[in-house]
């Protein structure tokens, strides 16, 4: 068990049986009064964020996650199937719980699946994935408003600003921290 | 070799805040105070139900220097002041240091009034233009500063009343979550007149026996001091600590010895008033720093 002076940013604490994690801290205290603790909390399976004060005397338990290297196999209308290599258990996490990294996701690629008992609940996917541009206009010499760049839409749906010589077609790296386009893939 | 430059970079405001700490010691011997200082290491503070002190050898360091300067005033010194470090276990945040700076003044046959027109002095004194300018607002310092009640800052931003508050064991908690953040933040303000429950040390308001003669200064959101009409009589003054022992018993919390010579010389104590200030948020509203970590050289992570 966690007590008032384990809280800390980033910490998983389990509160009304589902993980949550403290996405800010801070201790604060009537010079006379009560120490208080005051926690903005995520809760990891919904990811609804929320303010709780906690006074010192309060215990928390941990929530213990674990993290398993999966392959991502495929999408169906249950969510997004990943497969444990080692012993064949999928696992599906929805499209809600995955956000914006569903975009980043290519069949076969291998990913860290954070894991709160058999659900999971987050992805930790590699810096950089290759995807293919999908659409994007030419673009218009003489178009200096948006400096070299143009909005371009990838395979998986994901729309990102591209270098003006990047063409339909062209493979190119994104990174998933930011999002952002990184370079030209060559083939 | 490598230069600390986080500790490089504060150069400005550790000088500012020696200015700081020089303009206060000039303020009050002008007015005629006496500086003393008093050990850091004692057998006994005054036993608070909310304040832990850290343990040094069979003794204890400060969490104030309050015993020691009311045992001078007993002693026939009339006005009192110190600048030393206090020290309160597991007080750690944006505006916590579990060893910090703090100044105190006591003044003899004064109540806590006469502290109220100080804190207005003081910060006309080191402010040259009667301002502050803090996280983005202009804070007017012009006497007099307003003062609100305890029980109209309920009324006023809290969900429940102040008698609601105390039954519930909520007080603290609306305090800092409903009121404070409420609190008008151009100017300073005392906040008055505190339930007797939540004073150890403050005297009695003869006009009204549910709250006692103490108050706190508000900057720019922040706590900054708090003041009180000293209690003098020896008798309630035992009784007070014993509650606040039995309270702290009945939480778990380890229990302190009494401070006798302190209860011992109490009853030749005139009529007195006491303030308690913290330099370091002091620093933080005259320098505009987000976090107390930036108002001193280094704060206890960083040793």
């Amino acid at each position: 068990m966690y007590s008032c002076s384990d809280l800390k940013k980033g910490l998983k604490i389990l509160i009304d049986g589902e993980p949550h994690v403290i996405a800010n801290y801070d201790f604060t205290k009537p010079g006379k009064g009560q120490a208080l603790y005051k926690c903005k909390l995520r809760n990891m399976i919904t990811g609804s964020l929320f303010d709780r004060t906690y006074r010192s005397g309060e215990s928390f338990e941990p929530a213990s996650l674990e993290e398993r290297s999966m392959q991502y196999l495929y999408q169906d209308e249950s969510g997004y199937v990943f497969m444990d290599q080692k012993n064949y258990e999928q696992v599906v996490l929805s499209e809600a719980t995955l956000g914006d990294d569903k975009y980043f996701l290519v069949d076969n690629m291998e990913v860290e699946i954070l894991m709160y008992g058999e659900i999971g609940i987050g992805i930790s996917l590699p810096n950089f994935v290759n995807l293919r541009v999908a659409q994007s206009d030419p673009w218009v010499k003489g178009d200096t408003a948006s400096g070299n760049n143009k909005p371009a839409t990838l395979e998986t749906g994901y729309t990102l600003q591209v270098p003006s010589f990047v063409e339909e077609g062209t493979l190119i790296q994104v990174d998933t921290r930011t999002g952002e386009y990184s370079t030209r893939v060559k083939e | 070799m490598v230069k600390n430059w986080q500790l490089a970079r504060k150069r400005t405001t550790l000088e500012k805040r020696a200015r700081i700490v020089q303009a206060i010691r000039a303020f009050f011997i002008e007015r005629d105070f006496l500086e003393v200082e008093t050990p850091q290491r004692i057998p006994a503070n005054a036993p608070e139900l909310n304040i832990d002190a850290m343990a040094s050898g069979d003794w204890f360091l400060q969490t104030s220097p309050e015993l020691a300067m009311k045992r001078l005033l007993a002693a026939g010194y009339e006005r009192l002041f110190q600048i030393c470090h206090c020290w309160r276990d597991g007080e750690r945040g944006r505006l916590h240091l579990p060893e910090y700076s703090m100044l105190e003044w006591y003044r003899a046959d004064c109540d806590y009034h006469s502290l109220m027109t100080d804190c207005e002095e003081l910060f006309q004194a080191l402010a040259s233009d009667g301002r502050l300018c803090f996280q983005g607002k202009s804070i007017d310092l012009s006497p007099p500063w307003p003062r609100l009640t305890v029980t109209e800052a309920f009324n006023r931003y809290a969900p429940l009343s102040v008698e609601a508050a105390l039954r519930q064991d909520r007080f603290d908690e609306l305090i800092v979550t409903a009121i404070e953040p409420q609190l008008p933040k151009d100017r300073p303000l005392f906040l008055t007149e505190y339930p007797i429950s939540q004073a150890a040390l403050a005297r009695q308001k003869p006009t009204d026996p549910n709250v006692a003669e103490r108050f706190e200064l508000y900057i720019g959101g922040m706590e900054l001091a708090n003041a009180f009409s000293e209690l003098i009589d020896p008798v309630e003054q035992r009784q007070r600590f014993l509650k606040e022992e039995a309270q702290r018993r009945s939480a778990g919390k380890p229990a302190y010895p009494v401070a006798e010579p302190f209860l011992q010389e109490l009853a030749t104590m005139p009529e007195s008033a006491g303030i308690a200030l913290g330099i370091d948020r002091l620093i933080m509203l005259f320098c505009n720093l987000d976090k107390i970590d930036d108002s001193v050289a280094l704060p206890p992570e960083n040793l």
